[in-house]
This record gives C-alpha cells, sequence and structure tokens, in this order.
C-alpha cells in the first residue's frame, strides 16, 4: 500500500501513467482486430525513411510539444493559461508564407524574399502577440485568458487578411525540409528536440526558473525579495509567443502551405492538457517542464489512437474535454478535501479494529 | 443569567495546530454598554469574535445569550446573525455595485404578490431606516458612492435593523479620519441608548476613551481582566496588553552598548512618507545602530519601514543612503543598495511556500545577482548549509518544502535569506512573532552580534523587553505618525509605555 | 428628482451607445447608396443576430457573477446539427426536438455550473472544455452539413415575416418594400425584456449582482452563492439553446463549423455594452446595444465589398481589446481613488 502511495507521488507519474495507458489501450486493440500484438511499437526503414506508429507520434507531436514549454512557463508564472497560441500559430505561419510567396500571390515555387526573412518574421510577429498578450496580463492585471481572448479571435483572423482569405502555397524544398524528413528522421521531431534542449539549458543554467516559480507562488513575496513580477510574467508570455511562433512554422512547413484556417486549430487545447496532464497544477506555481513534454506527446499518442479506433479529427476533442475535465475536477480543492476526509476516517476505522 | 447582561462567554478554549490560542477567556457585555476589547498582536481577539460569531469552532467553554436558555451554538455567521449577534469588519462586507437600499434588505427584500422584489417599498424602508439613524444618504445611489464611513454606518445599520443584540465592531475605524469617527461614535451612542451591547475593537487608545464604558484585556490568548473605563488609565491599559503590571515595573537595563551617534550615517529620511499610511518622517540612523520602532499595532510601525524598503513606494520627501541621496522604487532597488526587509505577514510575505528551504534562502541573494548569474548548485548547497547550522534551523533536509516547517523555523529561513545577501542595514518587522521563546533569545541575539559586526538594524517589536534588550534607540509612532525618539536613560519600559500610550491622563 | 452621475460605469456605456449611434450613421452616410438608410437594413442586423441576442443576455448574466463561459458558439453548433438531424435523418417532429435541444442546454449549464461553483474550478477552464466537448459531439452526431428542407412547421417558422407598418420605400423597379422581422426576433427581444426584468426584479437577479459585486459579503448577508452560481450556468445555457433554435431558423442546417467564434462576438458584445469582466456591473441592454454594435460591424464590411469578411472579426477583437483596457485604466483609477 505504502508502496503505491509512493509512486503515484512522484512528480511524473500522472503522465508516465498515462502513456503507458494510451500504449496499452493500442496493444489490446492490435490484439484485437488481429495485428500483431506489439505494432504500436515496431519501427521500420523503409525507402530511407523511418515509418511506425511511434515516430509518427513523435513527429505529429512536435508542435504540441513545442507549444508545452511556453505554456508551461505561462501557467507556472501567471496561473492562467494562453488560448490564443492556435491563433498565433496560425498568424506566424501566415505572415512567413507570405512574406515568401508575396502579398496577394498563392502558389510560388520561388521565394520573394530569403526563407530566413519569412521564418524571422513570422516567429517576431508571434512574439509581439507575445508581448500584447503579457503587456495586458501583466501591466493591466487583467485576467489571462480574457486578455489572451483578444488575439485567440484576432490572431487567426489577421492572418488570414496577410494571406488575402486564401490559402498560399509555397512548394521549395528548403521550405518543406522543415516539414519533412531531414535524412531519415522527420525534422520536426529534431525541431522539437532542439526547442526542449534549449529550453532545458537555459532553464538549468539560468535562474529563470527559480524566478518564474516563485512569482507563480507568492507574488507579493517574490517583491519584498526583490523580483520583478511583472517583467518576469511578461516574459513568460513572449516566451510562449514564440514557441507558438516555431510551432506555426513547423505545422506550415509540413503542408508548406499557409492554411490559416486551419494551422494551429484547438491546438491551445492540447497545449493545456498536455500542461496538465505533466502533473502541472494549472493554479500556477512549481512546474515540470519534462512532465509537461511528456504530456504532449502522451496527447499526440491518444490522438493518433483515437484516429486509429476510427474517431475522426473533429470528433476528438470530444474525448479530449472528458479527459482535461477529469484531470481539473481530480486537482480541484474540495475533491481533494473530500478524498483527504475520506483516507482519515478509513485510518480512524482502521484504529478502532 | 446576571441582570442586563447581554452577552455572555464562559471558559472559553480554542487551539490551533501547536498554538493555545484562547485559554478559559470570559467575556461579559451588558445591555447599552460599550465594550472595547483590547489586546496585542496574538492576544486572541479576532479569535474570540471568530467563536462568538460561529467562524471557529470551540473545544470548551459556553456562550449565553439574552433571551436564549442555554448555551448557545453558532453554525456560522448566519446563524449568529439569526440570534441576535451582528459582526461588521474594518473592511465593509457589503456589495459596492448594488443600491443602498438593497445593500440594507438582500436577502429579505420586501416583495409584491407577484414574488419579484418590491423596489418601491424596499427604497421606502430604507429611507426611513436611514431617517432614523440620522444619516444623510440617497437610498438609490449605489454604495460605492459614498464615504468608507458612511459605508460602515450602513453596514451597521444593516446589523441594527436585523434586530440585533449585540453588535460587534471589528476595528472599523482603522479606515476612517477623524471627522468621520467622530460620526461613527454618535451612532454608537446612539445605539447604546437603544440597548444594544456593543463590542468594539480598535487600536487608537483614544477612541477608547472617548465612547467607552468598559476595557477587556486580553493577552497571549488569556484574560488579563475586565474593568470598568475609570478604573484604567491609559498607562495602565498599555501596561495590561504589554503584559507587565505597572506597579512592579522594574526597569530592565539595556544589554545593547551605548551611544551610536558618532558612527557614520546610513540611512537618512527626511519628510519621507507614503500617503495614506504613514505621515513624512524624519529618521537618521547610524551604522552598527539598533534602532527600535515601538507603537501599538497600526500605529504605522511596518509602514515606516515599508516605505524606507521601497515596499510601499514614498510619495513624499528624500532619503539618503550611505550620504547619498537615492530613488528605490522597488525592492530590489533597496537591496542593491544594501538593505533587507523580513516582513511582519510572513505567510503572505516571507516564504515561498511551495519552494525548498534552500531555494528560499538563496533566493534574496538571487534576485541581487540576477536572472543570468545563477547561484551554482554547489555554492547554494553550500550557503543552505551553513545557514541551517548557524541559525539552527530543525529541517528534515535542505530540500524539504518550507511550508513544512514551524513557523519559528520559517522564520529563521527568511532571515537567513538576508544575512545571505550580507546586508549593511536590515530591517526585521516582528521577527519574534508567533514563534517559541528559546527562538525568540537566539534571535535576539543574532541582532546584537549584527550590530557588533557593524551592521545597522531597524527591530520593530511588540514586545517591549526585547526590544529594551537589543536597541540603543527607539522611535516612538503613534496613528500614522512618527511623534517621538527615546534614547539613553528614558529607554525603560516605564518611559517607552509612556510615550506609546501618549498625551492625556 | 434624480441625480444622473456619470461615474466610470455609466461612461462605459455611454461611450457604448454613442459608439453606435455614430457607426450607423456614418454607415448611413457612407453606403447611402446600397441601402443602409433603409429601416430595413437595422432590421436585418436585429433578424442576424437574433441568436447572439439570445446568447448575449444570457452570457452578461454570466459574465456578472464574475466568471465566462466560452462554450456557447460549439452548444450552438451542436443544437443546430442536433435539429437538423433530428429532422431529416431520424424523422422527428421539430416541436419536440426543440424541447429538447432545450433539455440538452440546461443539463450542459448544470454540469458546468456544478463544475465552477461546487468544485471550486476556474470557469474558463471548464466552459472550454465544454466548448470542446461541444464542438466535438457535433461531430459525433453528424460529420456533414445537414440542411433542413422536410420539417414543414419548421421551414414556416423560417420563413415567416411579420411586417412592420412604416419605414417602408419603393424599391428601384417601383414596387414598394414592407419592412419586416422574423419571429426569431420577437423571441430575442422577449428574452432581453425577460432577462432585464429578472436581473432588476427578482431575489435571483438582484443575488446574481452581489455575488459580482462581492462574494464574501453575499455569503455572510445569507445568500447562497453556490446555487446562484449554479444557476446562472445554467441559466445561460438554456438562453445559448434558445439562441441556437433561432440561430438555426436563420441557416436552416446543421454543421460541424457553425458558430464559431460566437463565443467571441457574446462575449465582446457584453464588455462593450458595459458589463465588467470582474463581475457585479452591467445591464443586458447593456449589452443589447453591443450586440447592435457588432452586427452594424459586420454590415459596414459587407456593404464595402472589398473588404474581407475577417475585417469584422478584427475591428470586434479591436473594440473589445479597446475597453476592457478602458476597464482596467477605470480599475486603476478607482484603486488610487481609495488609497
Amino acid at each position: 500500500m505504502d508502496k503505491i502511495k509512493k509512486i503515484t507521488k512522484m512528480k511524473l507519474f500522472l503522465p508516465i501513467f498515462s502513456m503507458i495507458l494510451v500504449m496499452m489501450i493500442n496493444v489490446v486493440y492490435d490484439i484485437a482486430s488481429g495485428n500483431p500484438a506489439f505494432g504500436f511499437f515496431s519501427i521500420s526503414i523503409n525507402n530511407g525513411i523511418l515509418y511506425g506508429r511511434l515516430i509518427d507520434i513523435l513527429n505529429r507531436g512536435s508542435e504540441v510539444a513545442i507549444l508545452a514549454i511556453g505554456m508551461t512557463l505561462v501557467v507556472s508564472a501567471s496561473a492562467g493559461t494562453d488560448i490564443s497560441v492556435g491563433s498565433v500559430m496560425s498568424l506566424s505561419g501566415g505572415m512567413c508564407c507570405m512574406l515568401l510567396a508575396g502579398y496577394g500571390v498563392t502558389n510560388v515555387s520561388n521565394y520573394a524574399v530569403p526563407l530566413w526573412v519569412g521564418m524571422l518574421a513570422g516567429i517576431a510577429i508571434a512574439c509581439v502577440c507575445g508581448l500584447f498578450n503579457g503587456f495586458l496580463v501583466a501591466y493591466m492585471n487583467i485576467q489571462p485568458m480574457v486578455a489572451t481572448l483578444i488575439l485567440w479571435s484576432a490572431g487567426r483572423a489577421i492572418g488570414l487578411l496577410l494571406c488575402n482569405s486564401n490559402i498560399v502555397y509555397v512548394r521549395v524544398p528548403s521550405f518543406q525540409f522543415f516539414g519533412a524528413y531531414c535524412g531519415i528522421i522527420p525534422t520536426p521531431i529534431i525541431i522539437a528536440a532542439v526547442c526542449v534542449a534549449i529550453a532545458s539549458v537555459v532553464l538549468k543554467s539560468t535562474a529563470l526558473g527559480t524566478y518564474i516559480q516563485s512569482v507563480g507562488i507568492n507574488k507579493r513575496a517574490s517583491r519584498i525579495s526583490g523580483f520583478n513580477s511583472a517583467k518576469i510574467i511578461l516574459l513568460c508570455y513572449v516566451i510562449c509567443g514564440l514557441c507558438a511562433g516555431i510551432a506555426g512554422l513547423v505545422a506550415t512547413c509540413r503542408i508548406y502551405s499557409a492554411d490559416t484556417n486551419n494551422i494551429g486549430l484547438n491546438m491551445e487545447l492540447d497545449a493545456i492538457l498536455a500542461v496538465a496532464l505533466g502533473g502541472n497544477s494549472l493554479g500556477g506555481g512549481k512546474f515540470n517542464l519534462a512532465g509537461s513534454i511528456i504530456g504532449a506527446y502522451t496527447i499526440q499518442a491518444i490522438t493518433t489512437t483515437l484516429y486509429a479506433l476510427g474517431v475522426s479529427s473533429a470528433q476528438a476533442p470530444v474525448f479530449k474535454a472528458i479527459v482535461v475535465i477529469l484531470i481539473v475536477v481530480i486537482q480541484s480543492q474540495p475533491v481533494k478535501d473530500y478524498f483527504k476526509k475520506l483516507s482519515a476516517k478509513r485510518a480512524v476505522a482502521k484504529e478502532v479494529a | 443569567m446576571e441582570n442586563n447582561i447581554v452577552l455572555s462567554a464562559k471558559g472559553i478554549c480554542m487551539t490551533f495546530p501547536g498554538v493555545k490560542a484562547l485559554e478559559n477567556v470570559d467575556f461579559n457585555l451588558r445591555k447599552g454598554e460599550i465594550r472595547a476589547l483590547m489586546g496585542e498582536n496574538g492576544a486572541g481577539k479576532s479569535t474570540l469574535i471568530k467563536c462568538l460569531t460561529g467562524v471557529n469552532k470551540f473545544e470548551a467553554g459556553e456562550i449565553y445569550l439574552d433571551g436564549i436558555d442555554g448555551p448557545i451554538v453558532n453554525k456560522d455567521t448566519l446563524d449568529a446573525q439569526r440570534k441576535g449577534i451582528s459582526t461588521v469588519y474594518q473592511e465593509v462586507n457589503l456589495c459596492p455595485n448594488l443600491s443602498v437600499a438593497e445593500n440594507l434588505f438582500i436577502g429579505r427584500e420586501p416583495m409584491t404578490k407577484f414574488h419579484t422584489v418590491n423596489r418601491r417599498k424596499m427604497n421606502e424602508m430604507a429611507a426611513n431606516l436611514m431617517k432614523e439613524l440620522d444619516l444623510d444618504v440617497d437610498v438609490t445611489q449605489n454604495l460605492e458612492e459614498y464615504s468608507l464611513a458612511l459605508q460602515q454606518m450602513i453596514a451597521i445599520a444593516r446589523a441594527v435593523d436585523m434586530d440585533c443584540k449585540v453588535l460587534i465592531l471589528d476595528e472599523p475605524t482603522s479606515s476612517l479620519d477623524d471627522n468621520e469617527v467622530a460620526k461613527l461614535f454618535v451612532m454608537m451612542r446612539r445605539l447604546r441608548e437603544k440597548g444594544v451591547g456593543i463590542m468594539f475593537v480598535t487600536h487608537f487608545l483614544e477612541q477608547v476613551y472617548e465612547v467607552c464604558d468598559g476595557i477587556t484585556v486580553l493577552r497571549n490568548g488569556t484574560l488579563v481582566g475586565e474593568y470598568s473605563i475609570d478604573e484604567l488609565p491609559r498607562v495602565k491599559l498599555v501596561a495590561a496588553m504589554m503584559g507587565k503590571d505597572f506597579d512592579d515595573l522594574a526597569s530592565i537595563k539595556q544589554e545593547g552598548s551605548g551611544d551610536k551617534s558618532k558612527e557614520p550615517l546610513v540611512i537618512d529620511a527626511k519628510g519621507l512618507g507614503h500617503s495614506g499610511t504613514i505621515k513624512p518622517f524624519d529618521l537618521e540612523i547610524h551604522k552598527g545602530e539598533v534602532i527600535g520602532l515601538t507603537g501599538l499595532l497600526g500605529s504605522g510601525r511596518s509602514e515606516l519601514a515599508r516605505a524606507i524598503y521601497g515596499a510601499d513606494r514614498a510619495n513624499a520627501g528624500t532619503l539618503k543612503v550611505k550620504e547619498k541621496e537615492v530613488m528605490i522604487k522597488n525592492p530590489i532597488d533597496a537591496m542593491n543598495l544594501g538593505m533587507g526587509l523580513l516582513p511582519d505577514d510572513r505567510k503572505a510575505e516571507g516564504i515561498i511556500g511551495d519552494l525548498s528551504v534552500r531555494e528560499n534562502i538563496i533566493l534574496a541573494m538571487q534576485a541581487k545577482q540576477g536572472i543570468f548569474k545563477k547561484i551554482p548548485m554547489s555554492k547554494q548547497i553550500e550557503i543552505a548549509d551553513k545557514f541551517i547550522e548557524m541559525l539552527q534551523i530543525k529541517t528534515a533536509s535542505r530540500e524539504t518544502l518550507i511550508k513544512q516547517l514551524s513557523g519559528g523555523n520559517q522564520q529563521k529561513a527568511i532571515l537567513a535569506r538576508w544575512l545571505a545577501t550580507d546586508p549593511d542595514f536590515l530591517i526585521l518587522d516582528e521577527p519574534t512573532r508567533g514563534i517559541d521563546i528559546g527562538t525568540k533569545t537566539e534571535i535576539q541575539k543574532l541582532v546584537l552580534k549584527l550590530a557588533d559586526e557593524g551592521k545597522s538594524v531597524m527591530f520593530i517589536s511588540s514586545e517591549i523587553e526585547e526590544m529594551l534588550r537589543t536597541c540603543n534607540r527607539m522611535a516612538v509612532l503613534r496613528d500614522g505618525a512618527k511623534v517621538g525618539e527615546i534614547s539613553g536613560d528614558d529607554l525603560t519600559q516605564e518611559g517607552v509605555m509612556k510615550a506609546i500610550a501618549g498625551g492625556g491622563k | 428628482m434624480k441625480k444622473l452621475k456619470l461615474g466610470g460605469n455609466n461612461i462605459l456605456l455611454a461611450i457604448t451607445v454613442i459608439l453606435f449611434v455614430v457607426m450607423y450613421l456614418g454607415g448611413c452616410i457612407i453606403y447611402a447608396d446600397k441601402g443602409f438608410t433603409h429601416l430595413q437594413t437595422f432590421l436585418n442586423v436585429l433578424i442576424n443576430n437574433a441568436g447572439l441576442i439570445a446568447v448575449a443576455s444570457g452570457m452578461t448574466c454570466v459574465m456578472l457573477t464574475g466568471g465566462i463561459d466560452i462554450s456557447v458558439g460549439s452548444l450552438i453548433a451542436m443544437d443546430c446539427m442536433f435539429l437538423a438531424v433530428g429532422m431529416e435523418q431520424w424523422g422527428m417532429s421539430s416541436p419536440v426536438l426543440m424541447i429538447l435541444v432545450l433539455v440538452i442546454g440546461v443539463v450542459f449549464g448544470v454540469v458546468q455550473g456544478y463544475c465552477v461553483a461546487y468544485l471550486e474550478i476556474q470557469p474558463f477552464i471548464v466552459t472550454m472544455a465544454g466548448m470542446f466537448f461541444a464542438r466535438g459531439m457535433t461531430a459525433v452526431i453528424c460529420k456533414d452539413q445537414v440542411s433542413i428542407v422536410s420539417d414543414k412547421l419548421f421551414t414556416a417558422i423560417s420563413n415567416a415575416k411579420i411586417n412592420i407598418p412604416f419605414g417602408g420605400y419603393t424599391n428601384k423597379k417601383g414596387i414598394y418594400q414592407v419592412p419586416f422581422i422574423r419571429p426569431t426576433v420577437v423571441v430575442a427581444i422577449l428574452v432581453v425584456v425577460l432577462v432585464f426584468l429578472m436581473l432588476k426584479y427578482t431575489k435571483f437577479g438582484r443575488s446574481i449582482y452581489a455575488v459580482g459585486g462581492n462574494q464574501v459579503s453575499a455569503t455572510l448577508m445569507g445568500l447562497n452563492v453556490r446555487k446562484t452560481k449554479l444557476l446562472t450556468y445554467t441559466l445561460c445555457s438554456f438562453l445559448t439553446s434558445i439562441g441556437g433554435i433561432c440561430y438555426c431558423l436563420n441557416t436552416m442546417c446543421g454543421t460541424t463549423t457553425q458558430a464559431t467564434g460566437l463565443e467571441m462576438d457574446a462575449i465582446s458584445s457584453s464588455v462593450i455594452g458595459g458589463t465588467l469582466l470582474t463581475g457585479g456591473v452591467g445591464n443586458v441592454l447593456g449589452s443589447f446595444v453591443g450586440v447592435l454594435i457588432n452586427g452594424t460591424i459586420s454590415t459596414l464590411v459587407k456593404s464595402n465589398g472589398k473588404l474581407v469578411s475577417s475585417w469584422a472579426n478584427i475591428i470586434t477583437a479591436i473594440l473589445l481589446c479597446f475597453f476592457i483596457l478602458l476597464q482596467a485604466i477605470f480599475a486603476k483609477i478607482k484603486e488610487s481613488k481609495k488609497a
């Protein structure tokens, strides 16, 4: 009994447990439908490219993983979520493609401006979005979700305007490269890995983590101890915008087009879910980046599994919504109190017996 | 039940985890009496009120209310209100966005036959009630249009109109100006004539002597005594609250050593103030000096310290630190000038509960170094271990979350946080509150040791004895202003108490 | 004599009304040739936004308690899909379906309200989950677009015109055009009036304001805060379902992407109409004007002809941002006055 308790109290218990659960569902499904039992885990190389469902999950999960980095910091520092990330992804993709193709052009096979200019502009505009959100939250004291609601609605619309309400195709191999393969490995996996690596190096080598957590746990005490809370919160939102920008470019390169209506659609839910699944409290404070990343891939695994089970992409949100509600209900104070009472009662009963 | 007594509490006991909050406390209130409940921080005033109004469940004791046979049990404040015990708090507990009439009648509105709120009748009733209490208020206006004093009185009107026998006023005057206080007193006297028993909590001694008939004093969760107002002149009241019988006030010789006025100035404030909390004050602090701030709670002790530190940015006057004029906008500016502040509200402004002891200790040092110069882990461990040992912080390990420590050890960890920054000027606001005697002595010794090392310390405490033991000089505060300084031979318990109590009798 | 005080909140509402008048008059001057001056243009704004009016009324109630409900758009999509599939594929009669839709709304609201009020989860998280749930359920009911053609009653209501006896004009062909509204407009206006009365004259209505004003005080004054919140979220989802039926009567179809971003319009209407995001202050009539502003913006964008429809989104977002900032500034001024 004690051992079980120890395991459930471990930091990464929730994300790893969910991941294993999803894998088991896959195995059971494979057995039931007569496929090889461990087909889920098999990886092969066809045509010089890695194949396999695991690779697919890692590949498709790149955007969520990148978003999860920023979202984790935002949740930790401001006890709120940034719901504009999906729209910002779309905006950054739209900005990039618009520059690369030229305004109003819908289909090109040559760059109008150098690739790096487009990419940088896409990321820059995403950072500006983050700056805007952060300003509203940190300096105007507006609730995070209301503040980010503005760009949640406007971001995608601006993206549509930039693309003249069209889908802009950029059919250049060097652009497609970022959404395709680098050698045998899908490039998005590498990009996500680099982002995660940079994030963890930054968190390790600077005091950013301590700053963010202490601001998130106790804003007033942090101020007395010499932290500038507003600046830290602003920084978190800018980082979140940056992550959204990178994720948006990855999603755009994947389909080598700026489909502003669909890029990043519902991604905010996935990102928030990743943070919650990672064992982080949505009430802010302590965070665990590794958990969020595992959470992100777990979400993708859930999505992939749902597709495998025949659920369409439009229907998938139903299940994700249920998972979100379950997680937050378990995290909620009244439920926690209830369980505490229950275990206290049990302890008393034991003593009596 | 004894004649004329409207509320009587007998032998109330209440413990919070680890602390005896109330021990066998009695409280009696007569009809048509205004009784002050006095006591310093942690004396148990608010706990007693909470017991009377059903917020806290007490462990032993009984409460009797006039007109009800046998002891009463209040499930919650509402229940207490229905029985006739109403409470009005310092923060007005009404809805600013509703009209005055609605605030008076919400939850018990007069209804029309269609089961809708009869607004006309409600406004009429409200206007009548206001007239009766001689308040000039348009009841259809939103509450927020009126001054805090009027809001306070409307809250009282609501309480009174609900047939209350006992009215508890919990520091209603702390945010009112003199004029408003006078108005409030008129109303209180009016209610007294009507036979309502009023329990009045305040920190302002003048107000007690102006309006009250009796005084009940608590200290450290026990009853010191119930007095009539004539029995207890100011100085005796202060003595009762501070915990020394006035008659055997033996002056305790200070252990802090002598005159430091020749040492160079560390802090030189001229006309520094923060509107609304502390009136402009002058203050000089020398190197190696321990200066005490004394005064009752709410007199502006913490506010003075916070204005210097930039926790509440000063908006008047000038500040010189080490002879150089400075602008302190934020705590970090003060820290870079070598200051540190141990705030009085440990939970809200001190600890970062979910971080470990180690992280809490290195926090201020890290903030000074900036975000890019992370203190290497080995150094963090070294610092944390050094202070855990030096201050004898009792913790399972340096990685234990600070919220799991006892109050005294949390306080030591916060102290360690500031010692780690090696400050020249350290402000300690109630560093010994709510911690055990042993730790108290350790902290006092530490203060003296720091002074010996040439650091200046500002020491704020409700306990005069420990101030006498540590301070070279004391600044006295009353009602949000610095009113004087005591040094040399006047630095005795008696002298300090007289200074705190101020003019009058 | 009542003094009309111009406090911060009244200023917000005044700005809104002036904004609407200026915007509409501006439209009349710029697009006079496109019939902007006709009464029917205004009535069309009402017809097109009948559903939104009902939703915004519910949203206002929720926001008055200091909460928010972003599930409304998806709930409407689910309602529409349910109605469409029910009529076309399951062969159910429209009155039964409409009642079912209302019941679904109530159940949906109770669940959300319970999570917010009794489990103390942030309203945003709860309703965001609700939003995705409803959107997903729409696709679970049916993945394709379903048009409503077979139900005669429903079609009849949808096509019914209620003529207005004045304000007509003769068009270029010399035919006199009688201005008209649809039954949905009547429903929407009825909702606004009823919610207005409810907020002003019932205990429940006043409790909503009290909860939004100061939750602690409301509890101390003997109000049941949790129950009030639960009922408010239920009311919001119920009104959203009424709005959903109105919406469906306008579009006569169910698709998975229907009413995306409608929550945004409802929230911005409320905020523009003077409802404080922090709760306690606001008025359903203000939200009604807010909806009219939203409708006028899209009519203006459409009348221009050259602008893409996403401009309407952007302008609404800018307006929302402007009003949120105004609110924040007013709040700061108030705070500094207190200190």
